[in-house]
């Protein structure tokens, strides 16, 4: 969280954001479940300028083999930015920041997963950000939910997830790219609307305790639709074919 | 690795409908699968496209960014190609650095589009032997069902015709389009029993004995080929090869 | 089979973690409870039986169940065991004495190698998913020739159909030998012509799986493209 140059007003008279947003605003999130013919689950997360990938593999074997639990499967995230996905060209493969994303992402999304049905096994869970805008990692825990339920990974709940903060004094949703590098605080949160539990929290920035109560308070509504999102995107990847389901034998 | 565990099944049956003269899919010998692409795709990149190519998906990014030209060139801008198939797209595609797979990939792609002079590099130059455009083509796999080759040839074609240079971001004017010279569309091939067979499948590609990609420009004339796989061609056949790569790279290049 | 709530609740997708009943019906498969409440474990269709609930899945991996018939491929060759592989997470070992034939200590590569194709039953799976099988029943053995196609284990009942309809129709209009695995894997052999119109109506099961009145649609597409003398 930097300074903002003095001449980028984050929040403007009307007490509206750069791109018009009101502070508890998030930008227009869509999602598709299913588009990979490959992988046994995908979605596909565009959020604002976020384009975000997921794809799901297994449960499989689990390699490399001394990772394998005989109590239950490993979720491993394995969470990548496509070279041309940022303004300046990253250089391929993953760096320390996408390694400890992947490591949080895991730890949220096996909250979730009943991974005692399924031990010695590794549930594969690949999120590749083709455009990133700020809050790749809320965009990548989405999209993952969505993958692995479409996989048909059985699960307690969704993972939802969308980041607070703080620009301009003031608290805000879904931090834009701009808000992200000027602002002056950062709350990613990963939620299970069905049990109300956290499972991601980040922070970095200056934050007072009320501040931070709000922002986590506005995220955590915010996810909610967020997985209302979800929910939709599921439902309608079969609905067309579920039209009158008749008895299997 | 379940699912490719049955790959091998298919061998004879693939063989056995060739000689009848069919595709598993019921495509023609010499027939494309259904090609989709989405120019302008990715806004953090100067030129992009989505590309299906069948149940194959690729994004290609172009990015510009200036730096010094290579001392052996000083008049030209540098191109650089990376192909990363990544484990998202498919079961048999592991992480780490980029194996040999990929990098042919990323070097036939890349002799495409450099010998087919898809871009006018000598027009990237903005002080010779100081500073040029450096253009990097990356190709990220999505989804993987087979010939990577054209689907990551067809898309960087389609993102070069769309790109822009970022002269404004670097404070040096206008943006203006990437300077496009020709389209080299690439074509591959591949020969299982003795059939001859464009753009492979995925499970047609396991089976195959050989594989050639050949491409070529507008005028007919061909840039750049490889031969892939331990079979091999009868001269006749990479005639034949180079005949058809070339029509169906017409093809391709006048809907693009 | 199904009562006409369950044939109206049946169109119903359902997410996991969704509410499906607050009430003292069983928790059926793909279902969980908590605090009471019934909910999905996974996507799925919402099925509400008199006594229970369950979620039939529309995705997902094969998971093996004790008396499940399996395609298997040999991956594997022991002196006393083969190691095969059923599309599951795990791969199973088939000991020599649930096998047909009398297998001496060392010889396994006599019987079968590995790639070789099998018929199989599972007949254990312990609460670490350890699997048994057993080639010692009656039609289990070694699948020669042929070819396997892969479809979702979740679209398997369909392929079947009820009380076997689909699989008896499509064996009878193509003529083809066919074996339905759990497992997700088909086994087809018989005429070429014959095999890739089967070929053609599973993956048409595949892709309607879920639509009315499929049985007699596979049929009418098998009678139109008949191949003659089969």
């Amino acid at each position: 969280m930097g300074g903002a140059p003095t001449d980028l007003k984050l929040i403007d008279e009307r007490g509206l954001r750069l791109d018009g947003r009101r502070p508890d605003e998030m930008r227009p999130l869509k999602i598709e479940a299913g588009v990979l013919n490959k992988a046994d689950g995908s979605a596909f997360v565009e959020w604002g300028m976020n384009k975000v990938m997921a794809a799901v593999y297994g449960p499989r074997e689990c390699h490399p083999r001394h990772l394998q639990n005989t109590e239950r499967a490993l979720v491993q995230c394995h969470y990548n930015m496509a070279s041309f996905s940022v303004e300046d060209r990253k250089r391929p493969g993953p760096d320390r920041r996408s390694h400890e994303i992947s490591k949080i992402l895991s730890e949220a999304l096996t909250h979730v997963v009943f991974t005692e049905y399924f031990p010695r096994t590794s549930i594969d869970v690949y999120i590749e950000v083709l455009q990133a805008n700020a809050g790749t990692r809320c965009a990548g825990l989405t999209a993952a939910s969505v993958a692995l339920a479409d996989a048909g990974v059985p699960m307690r709940d969704l993972v939802a997830s969308v980041a607070a903060g703080k620009v301009a004094n003031t608290i805000v949703l879904d931090l834009g790219k701009e808000e992200d590098n000027f602002g002056q605080a950062d709350i990613p949160v990963g939620y299970v609307p069905r049990t109300d539990e956290v499972v991601l929290l980040q922070m970095d920035g200056d934050l007072t305790r009320e501040e931070f109560d709000k922002g986590l308070h506005m995220a955590v509504g915010a996810c909610k639709k967020v997985y209302e999102v979800q929910r939709d995107a599921l439902k309608r990847r079969y609905s067309a074919r579920a039209e009158g389901q008749e008895e299997g034998a | 690795m379940s699912k490719d565990v049955v790959a091998d099944l298919k061998r004879d049956y693939i063989t056995r409908l060739l000689a009848k003269g069919m595709r598993s899919d019921g495509r023609q010998f010499d027939e494309m699968r259904s090609l989709k692409v989405e120019t302008n795709y990715i806004g953090s990149a100067q030129g992009s496209a989505l590309v299906h190519l069948g149940d194959t998906t690729v994004v290609v990014g172009v990015k510009l960014i200036l730096g010094a030209p290579f001392p052996d060139t000083p008049n030209t801008g540098v191109l650089t190609t990376n192909a990363e198939l990544i484990p998202m797209a498919s079961e048999t595609f592991e992480s780490g650095p980029p194996d040999q797979t990929s990098i042919e990939v990323a070097r036939v792609v890349d002799r495409g589009i450099r010998e087919g002079h898809a871009v006018d590099l000598e027009k990237l130059c903005l002080e010779p032997g100081k500073q040029v455009w450096i253009m990097f083509v990356d190709v990220h796999v999505l989804d993987y069902d087979g010939n990577l080759f054209d689907a990551a040839s067809i898309g960087a074609n389609a993102a070069f015709k769309t790109a822009m240079v970022p002269n404004k971001a670097a404070g040096l004017g206008e943006d203006v389009p990437l300077p496009v010279k020709h389209q080299p569309i690439s074509i591959t091939v591949v020969k299982i029993d003795g059939k001859l067979l464009v753009d492979p499948t995925h499970d047609e590609e396991r089976v195959a004995d050989a594989r050639l990609t050949v491409a070529t420009i507008e005028t007919g004339n061909l840039c750049a080929m490889q031969k892939g796989l331990d079979g091999a061609f009868t001269l006749d056949e990479v005639l034949k090869v180079v005949e058809t790569s070339s029509r169906i790279g017409a093809e391709i290049r006048s809907k693009l | 089979m199904g009562s006409n709530d369950s044939k109206e609740a049946a169109r119903e997708i359902v997410v996991p973690g969704e509410l499906l009943a607050i009430s003292s019906k069983r928790a059926g498969p793909g279902t969980f409870s908590e605090g009471g409440k019934i909910y999905a474990a996974h996507l799925g269709i919402k099925s509400v039986r008199p006594d229970s609930i369950s979620v039939v899945p529309l995705s997902g991996q094969y998971m093996p169940m004790r008396g499940d018939l399996v395609v298997g491929k040999i991956i594997g060759v022991g002196s006393s065991n083969w190691l095969v592989d059923i599309n599951s997470p795990y791969p199973s070992p088939l000991h020599v004495n649930e096998v047909p034939w009398r297998v001496e200590f060392g010889e396994t590569r006599k019987f079968m190698s590995v790639g070789d194709i099998v018929l199989l039953k599972i007949v254990g799976v312990d609460e670490i998913k350890r699997i048994s099988v057993s080639m010692q029943d009656h039609g289990l053995r070694k699948l020669t020739g042929g070819m396997v196609v892969e479809l979702s284990p979740s679209k398997v009942p369909r392929v079947i159909g009820k009380n076997g309809s689909m699989i008896q129709t499509m064996k009878t209009m193509t003529g083809c030998r066919i074996y339905v695995g759990q497992n997700g894997r088909i086994w087809i052999d018989g005429e070429l012509d014959n095999m890739v119109l089967a070929v053609k109506a599973i993956k048409m099961i595949e892709d309607e799986a879920h639509n009315l009145g499929l049985t007699e649609k596979v049929k009418r597409f098998l009678e139109e493209n008949q191949v003659k003398g089969a």
